[in-house]
This record gives C-alpha cells, sequence and structure tokens, in this order.
C-alpha cells in the first residue's frame, strides 16, 4: 500500500476497492472510517450513521458479502476488498426484489434503518433463499428499527424470498 | 464521532509484527477486527500513537484439528468463523453456540477471538467455555512464545497477561479431552447485542451417572471469568440427581462476587448462577458438547 506525506507531515494512503462493482482508488488518512469514505468521498450517503458504536447496524454494509457495521471499519482495512451498499442493490435502475418488497409491506417507515435491513437480509436470501421467520428475526437482530416496524420487516423479507424461490 | 489520529502498519509477518510492536513504543496496540479497540478510541478511552493491523497474517484465520494438540483456533478467525466452522461445531459445539450468542451479526463478522480475549471485559462471552473446556492460548513475542491456560490470562477488568508492547495472542487451543458434555448458558437483556448479565459455562466427564470431573466457569460475576470450584467438589465423584445439581448450584453462588449495574443487581445476578449453574450442569450431562 502506497503512503504518501504531505508537507505537513500528515501521512497518507493510496488504497484501492471495489464499491457496487466500480473500481475507486482514494487516498486516505488512517483514521478515516470506511463509512465515512462511502459518504464523504465516494458521495455514497445512502448508508447511514446512527449509534456509531456497533449497535445499530445504520450502517451496515457487505464486506465480500458479509454484513459488517461500517462504523467499526477502518478504510485502510478494506483496501482490496469488495463492497456493496444501498445503491449497488438496484440493478439497471430496476428495484431490486427486496427493495420492491419492502414497499409493498409498507416495511418503511422513517426509512433510517432501510438501508442496513436490506443488506442484512440481502445478505441472508443469498446465502439461505428460504429462511424461516426466526432466521429472518435472527438475520437482522443486528439492525435497530426505531419506529418499531419489525413486522412488516420480517413480512417484507419473507415475501422477497418466496418470490424469489 | 471521529478517530483521533494514529499511524498504521500492516505487517506481512508475525515476526514483523511483534517487532514493530517493540519498536513502536508503549502507545502501539494491535488492531484484529476492531470491535472493541474502535469504539475505545471514539470513546476517548484509548488513543493509540500507532495501529498495527493483523490482516495480512491469514494464517492466523484458520480453525483446524490437530490429533496431538486438539482444536486450534486461529486468533483471528471471526465469531461468525466459529459458529459455523464444520470442525469446530463437530469437536465442540457449545464453543460455536457461544460465539454465536455474542453481539450481534455484523460484529460477528469483525470481532475476532483472539479480541475477544484482550479485551477483557468480565461479561466477555467466549471465556467461560474457553476455561470449562481446559483451553490454552499462544503468545507470541519477539524471542518466542509462551503457552498459557485461559484460566489464568485474565489479571482484572480488561486486563490481561498479554505484554501489549511485545506480544500477540495467535491461536486458542482446546485439547483433546474425555469431557462427555460442555455448554454456556448466557442471560442478555435482549437475545442480539446484549452483555452477559450472567453467563455460565460447564464441561462434564462422565461414567455412567457418576461425575468423574467437572469444570465450572462463571462470567460477568466477578472482575475476571472464575472457576467455580467448590461448586464442582460438589459433583465429583457422585451419582447425578437435580438435587445434587441444585446443591452444586448453591456452592457456585459462593464463588463469585457480583455487582450492581443497569444490567441487574448483585442478589439477581447470584440467584442467576444457582440457577445457571445448574442448568448448565443438566445440559451438559445430558446432551453432550451443545
Amino acid at each position: 500500500m502506497q503512503a504518501i506525506t504531505d508537507k505537513q507531515g500528515v501521512k497518507r494512503y493510496l488504497i484501492t476497492l471495489t464499491v457496487n462493482g466500480d473500481q475507486y482508488s482514494p487516498v486516505i488518512k488512517a483514521n478515516t472510517l470506511l463509512v465515512n469514505l462511502l459518504r464523504d468521498e465516494l458521495d455514497l450517503t445512502g448508508t447511514k450513521k446512527g449509534c456509531e458504536l456497533g449497535d445499530c447496524g445504520s450502517c451496515t454494509v457487505l464486506m465480500d458479502g458479509k454484513p459488517v457495521d461500517a462504523c467499526l471499519v477502518l478504510a485502510l482495512e478494506a483496501d482490496g476488498c469488495e463492497l456493496i451498499t444501498i445503491e449497488g442493490v438496484a440493478q439497471h435502475g430496476e428495484l431490486d426484489r427486496l427493495q420492491r418488497s419492502f414497499i409493498d409491506n409498507a416495511a418503511i417507515q422513517c426509512g433510517y434503518c432501510t438501508p442496513g435491513m436490506i443488506l442484512s437480509a440481502k445478505a441472508l436470501l443469498t446465502r439461505n433463499p428460504h429462511p424461516t421467520e426466526p432466521g429472518v428475526r435472527a438475520a437482522i437482530s443486528g439492525n435497530l428499527c426505531r419506529c418499531t416496524g419489525y413486522v412488516n420487516i420480517v413480512k417484507a423479507v419473507l415475501d422477497a424470498a418466496e418470490v424469489k424461490g | 464521532m471521529f478517530l483521533p489520529d494514529f499511524d498504521y502498519y500492516a505487517p506481512a509477518s508475525l515476526g514483523e509484527a511483534t517487532d514493530l510492536l517493540t519498536r513502536l513504543g508503549p502507545s502501539a496496540r494491535v488492531l484484529a477486527g476492531g470491535t472493541d479497540i474502535l469504539v475505545k478510541m471514539k470513546n476517548g478511552l484509548l488513543a493509540p500513537s500507532a495501529l498495527v493491523s493483523l490482516k495480512h497474517l491469514r494464517e492466523l484465520r484458520n480453525i483446524r484439528w490437530d490429533a496431538e494438540r486438539g482444536l486450534v483456533i486461529g486468533a483471528l478467525a471471526t465469531h461468525n468463523e466459529i459458529c459455523n466452522s464444520a470442525v469446530a461445531q463437530e469437536r465442540f459445539l457449545s464453543l460455536s453456540e457461544a460465539a454465536h450468542k455474542l453481539a450481534n451479526n455484523q460484529v460477528r463478522n469483525r470481532g475476532t477471538i483472539g479480541g475477544n480475549l484482550v479485551n477483557a471485559i468480565p461479561s466477555a462471552d467466549l471465556p467461560p467455555i474457553l476455561i470449562a473446556l481446559g483451553a490454552h492460548v499462544t503468545l507470541a513475542g519477539p524471542d518466542g512464545s509462551r503457552a498459557m491456560p485461559v484460566e489464568r490470562f485474565f489479571t482484572g477488568v480488561s486486563c490481561c497477561a498479554l505484554d501489549p508492547q511485545r506480544e500477540i495472542l495467535t491461536e486458542v487451543v482446546i485439547p483433546p479431552q474425555e469431557t462427555t458434555g460442555s455448554t454456556y448458558i448466557k442471560f442478555g437483556l435482549r437475545r442480539s447485542g446484549a452483555l452477559a448479565v450472567v453467563g455460565v459455562a460447564a464441561a462434564v466427564t462422565m461414567d455412567g451417572d457418576m461425575v468423574k470431573d467437572a469444570r465450572i466457569c462463571l462470567g460477568a460475576v466477578y472482575k475476571m471469568p472464575t472457576r467455580a470450584i467448590q461448586a464442582e467438589q460438589v459433583l465429583i465423584g457422585k451419582g447425578w440427581t437435580d438435587d445434587l445439581l441444585e446443591q452444586s448450584g448453591r456452592a457456585a453462588v459462593g464463588c463469585c462476587l457480583p455487582i450492581s449495574d443497569i444490567r441487574g443487581s448483585a442478589e439477581y445476578r447470584r440467584d442467576l448462577v444457582r440457577i445457571f449453574t445448574r442448568r448448565a450442569l443438566k445440559r451438559a450431562i445430558t446432551k453432550g458438547h451443545v
């Protein structure tokens, strides 16, 4: 990994990562968090910031296919990784079935938890196309919804799974 | 929330990593999954001058069975890797189950077994079952490595025997054993993303209905995970009955010194210790490693 020190003595690192299929080579400081790289540098603001301590799951992204909290990952640690954010879920301008199902089941209220919910659910359905209801609840248990909308969210994920079947 | 400035290193080998730690001085820290250390840094509890990332030490991710050494778990194995590892499930399903009870899915995808041990909080979920199964850790330093039982690894709240200026925890080893069953029972305020209010692990070796050996470890009720030796002695050499397990649970209460906090009062925790010790023993005796 190439490091560049500027005249003020601030060190920056050149990393390469793939986000939603596009390759990026940002130059970042060591203390840059992945969530801030995505939001502030790459302008992918669909990834939300909630507690920023790994409790709420608002900043969930898929890192090499696995849901992680982007607030607890250094951008440097994502060097060489493949990331999917909520912006990468729809393909060719078409909503993913999961996204359509969230709309159809009224699984969105304020919407702040939705990107994280969808990515956790997406990872679940990729691994297990026919989850049980407890399986869905377990998969989204790291994503907090403060509008208390879990019932419809669980329904939405189960519906999307059936359509896919 | 932002992180303070620090230097970052990602060494390519373990030797390079321990050399770096020695060279960088007292305020350098190792970065594994980051789910504990980054939170501490955000909260201003820690401001290391440098982080030494272990991400290139891929050999520390392995989980394998070695006929002589037992289940060898690389320190960088994540909690979800331990949950999903076929070999871990086959040998000690109780460990995979304990890893599954920890934090939430996102944290389990990043957090590592090594980090969970070095962070050394009293309510950590992996130490009780590891201690019950007689596991030890390997600590690698610039002059070679040393092994230490997990039971002796913890020295206080957030304190452990690892020398952070020169050592890296590289593996956790559960030796081959005759134990017939083991389990970890946790009470948290929620099923996901909650610290243990009380956690009890038990491992038993049975000879028919007779308890040949038992190891009980209590979590979240003392400044570190702690063996309940008196509770074990109640059992050893006797045929098990529900009444005997209850007596053992009562003895376990005498082995802990819980605090009262927002998650539960000391009195409540003591009662949980009694009940969970009894239940953990019954599960280990009747169900095997679960």
